[in-house]
Order: structure tokens, then sequence, then C-alpha cells
């Protein structure tokens, strides 16, 4: 079964890197400070990270810096419950 | 008190950060009517200039046409200066429906209803038709307005990567567990300047069982054979549920926006968008002057035609000069720099040419993507966009830009 961390580095490339766009994104890859992610699409990873693990993240642990990286987001999950 | 020199010190740093950063913005005055040339105080208070504008929404060339003005001056003396209340109230003239029947019939749709500015359509279109059952899915490049609108409603939130179509039929597929879908577009993009692929977006949405939402404010008036719009381009007239657009860029350059679309669409509107029922009423000076501009463009094409000459003339020649523009059909012509302080100092260059353009940087379009936003008008002549030209070439000679990869320019000036 895929690391945690790999399954969210996955969807964050197929979900936010155009076609032709060769920007390196890693696990510490700043997301939303980086310009990869913006607040406005920010929506669709919170939503596929709590259909995904069956969680609610309330929107007030839902912010960029949560958000700003895959190693952040593994972090959040933890509070959930989620490990890897 | 409350605005304590300690507040006050927090405000002023961060506006500091701003200007250290270059991001931070300074109007310029114009001190004449909007035309393709305009006389400009920059900065303000120091002395006039005439300078080519590269940079009003005026499309059609409208904003100030003497029939136009004519018009406006009649609604004035027929039906007074403003109507102090808001439309449900004493704020419908007689004047509004025919303005909302007229547009109805320009568009293609059933039924429109005014709003103050598009801005305001767009706030209040969204919250009164969708609920928490509903999901909207937006193009991630849609205006401001849109998603301040999208905000403000209890709809789920979702996004496709700018005009990908295979992303948006997976978002279609994901979402087929919702109430109601609605798909969200621009039809030209107003940083980018591209069209919206509105016929394969209307294909996806009758496949999935999908409303349309087209923002058509940089394309009503010129896009499309007889300047409909977006869908007109694309030969969906009929097809699209809503469309929202402005009376202030080629169609008047005033103010005012509408809500177009399906009838029962727009009656929502009319009973539960917000800025409708708690602001003022579109001033009658501005219904008047709308009212004579779709008079005019319903007669003939030719504004519209020369345009598009005049748009393809700057498109090509901004390419063949080494200039890097965005593809696109739309008389919106982003030339990119990539890096904000040079799109500040690349604009200020070419005021001293005397060609007034801005330079655009974040947070109006992404860190890294800052540009030059030209924009053609009706009312440029050749003799306006060759000298503009020519101001463009020796300012980009200056910065060593012409001919280079935006690698090659990112290198030179940063991101």
């Amino acid at each position: 079964m895929a690391a945690l961390k790999d399954i969210i580095l996955d969807y964050v490339k197929n979900e936010y890197l155009e076609e032709g766009d060769d920007r390196e994104v890693s696990y510490d890859t700043p997301l939303i400070s980086g310009g990869i992610v913006d607040s406005f699409s920010m929506v669709s990873l919170k939503v596929f990270l709590e259909n995904k693990y069956n969680i609610q993240i309330p929107d007030a642990k839902a912010t960029p810096e949560a958000f700003d990286s895959v190693n952040n987001i593994v972090n959040l999950l933890k509070e959930f419950g989620i490990n890897e | 008190m409350a605005y304590s020199n300690e507040v006050r010190n927090l405000f002023t740093e961060q506006l500091e950060e701003l200007k250290a950063a270059g991001l931070f913005k300074e109007e310029r005055a114009i001190c004449a009517p909007q035309d393709s040339e305009i006389e400009v105080e920059f900065p303000i208070g120091s002395q006039k200039k005439k300078v080519i504008n590269m940079c009003a929404n005026n499309y059609l060339g409208l904003s100030s046409h003497p029939d136009v003005v004519k018009a406006a001056h009649d609604g004035l003396e027929h039906r007074g200066y403003g109507m102090s209340s808001v439309r449900f109230i004493c704020g419908t003239q007689d004047i509004h429906k025919e303005l909302e029947r007229k547009l109805t019939e320009f568009l293609g749709t059933e039924d429109t209803i005014l709003f103050p500015s598009c801005m305001d359509a767009n706030a209040g279109v969204f919250e009164a038709i969708l609920t928490e059952q509903d999901v909207m899915i937006a193009d991630r490049l849609v205006h401001a307005s849109i998603i301040d609108g999208m905000r403000l409603c209890k709809a789920q939130n979702d996004s496709f990567k700018h005009s990908d179509m295979a992303h948006l039929e997976q978002k279609l597929q994901l979402h087929q567990d919702k109430r109601l879908r609605m798909v969200i577009t621009d039809g030209a993009f107003s940083m980018d300047g591209d069209l919206a692929k509105l016929d394969k977006i209307v294909e996806l949405c009758e496949k999935y069982n999908a409303m349309v939402f087209v923002d058509d404010s940089h394309a009503s008036g010129y896009i499309g054979k007889t300047g409909r719009g977006t869908h007109e381009h694309f030969g969906v007239v009929g097809k699209i549920d809503i469309i929202t657009t402005t009376l202030g860029k080629a169609l008047g350059g005033a103010s005012g926006g509408c809500v177009s679309g399906r009838k029962e669409l727009v009656e929502m509107c009319r009973q539960k968008a917000r800025p409708y029922l708690f602001s003022n009423t579109v001033a009658p000076v501005i219904v008047e002057g709308a009212l004579k501009v779709l008079d005019i463009i319903s007669k003939t094409t030719e504004r519209r035609d020369k345009l598009e000459r005049n748009t393809i003339f700057w498109r090509k020649s901004l390419t063949e000069a080494g200039f890097i523009i965005k593809e696109g059909e739309t008389a919106i012509v982003p030339v990119m720099l990539f890096n904000a302080k040079l799109s500040q100092d690349f604009a200020k260059d070419l005021y001293e040419e005397g060609i007034y353009a801005v330079g655009f940087f974040f947070p109006v379009v992404p860190k890294g993507q800052a540009r030059i936003r030209t924009q053609l008008s009706a009312a440029h002549e050749m003799h306006h966009l060759e000298k503009a030209l020519d101001a463009f070439i020796k300012v980009g000679k200056k910065y060593n830009i012409l001919h280079k990869s935006k690698q090659e320019i990112i290198e030179m000036y940063g991101q």
C-alpha cells in the first residue's frame, strides 16, 4: 500500500500541475506560499482528504500554513488519527 | 483611541513592504473623456501629457461617443439623475425594463435582470440559486468577483485547471452525487486574453447534467460575428444557463451589469440576490446610455470588425518584434515580463514615450507572471498602433527582452 505522503504528493501533482509544468514538487515543497496551490483551489485538496480518509477538517484547521507542504498535511492528518 | 500610533504604524509597515517588493500601485489622473488619446497627470499634480491609451476596456470606442453622451443627457432630462431606491421598492423605471428586454434579445436568452455592476451580479447570483446540496466547478482563472461570489454561496466549491476539458470531465464525474452542478467560467479571460472552450464545456455539461455559467464581461459587444459574445463565437447561443456581463466595458463603459439566462434563474435573482435587494438601482443616465449603445451595435458590426483588424495587427506585430504574448483571439493582449518591478519600470518608460499602459503584478496576477496588459479599441487608428509599437520596441530594446525566452528574462530580472 502506498505511503500516506506519496498518496498526497501524487494527488497534488495531478490536481495542480498543468501540462508542461516542469516544477519539482516533493514532500517539503511550499505549495501555497510557492504559488502551486492558491487559496481558491486549495478547497479541492481539503475535500479530497476528507473524502479519502472519512474525516471533517474544520475551517479553522484548514489554513494555508497547514496545507503548505505535503509534510505539513501529513502532520495535520495525524490530529485526526490518520498516520503513515 | 482605536487608531493609535501603534495601529497606524502597523499599516504603514505593510504599505512600505509593498513598496519594497515592487507591488505598490500608483494612480494616474486622466483629465479628459476616455478615448484612444487622453491627457494624463502622472504622478498626480504633475504636468499633463497627451498619451495613447492602450489599457482601457473601451473595446468598441463608445465610452465617449457623442450619440451615447447625447442619449445620456436626454436620460437626465426625461428620467432624472437618481432614483434613491433599490429596484423592488420604487427604483424600477420603464427604461430599466426596456434595457433588460434589449439585453435579453442581444444575448439570446430568456430574461435579464440589471445589477449596479457585474461585480454585484457575480456576488449575488450563486447564493440566490444554489444550496449546500450543490457544487460549483470553476475554471481556476475566473475573475476575482466570481471567486468572491462563490465564497458567499453555501454550495461546495471545486475548480479545474484552466481550460482543461479532461480535468473538468473528471470533476463532473466526481460530483454526480450532488443535487445540482454548475460549471463556471469567464468567456474571455481578463488577464490572459484567451476564450473559454464554450462548445466543449456545453457538450460536457449536457453529458453530465450540469448548468453552464459564463461571465462574458470582456467579450460582450465584440466577440462573435455580431458581437453577442463568446457563446456566439462557439455557436452555443441559447445553451448557456446564466450569462453575467457588464455595461462598464464595450457596452458603454459607465457602470452597470446584469444576469441574463433561464427565466426561472433570473427570477430567483430578482427575489433573493442581495446586491439586487440592497443596492441602489442603476441610474437613469446609465440606462439611457446603454440603450443607445445596444442600438448602435445592433445596426452594424463595423466597430467590432475594426477592433478585430486592430487586434490581428497588434498581436502579429508584437510577436514579430520579439515579445512574449499570451495566445488568444481577444482584444486583450498581455505582454509578458514576469518580474513585477520590470513591469512597472517598463510601463513608466512607455509613458515617457507617450504610451499609457500599466504593469500588472501580484495579487492581480500570480507571482512571477507580471505583464503589461494591452487592450485594443475600435477607437485606435493605425497611426496610434504604429506609434505604440515603436515605443514598445524601443523600451523592449532598452531592457534587452526582445527575442528572449521566459527563462532568459527571469534570469535577467528575477521572478
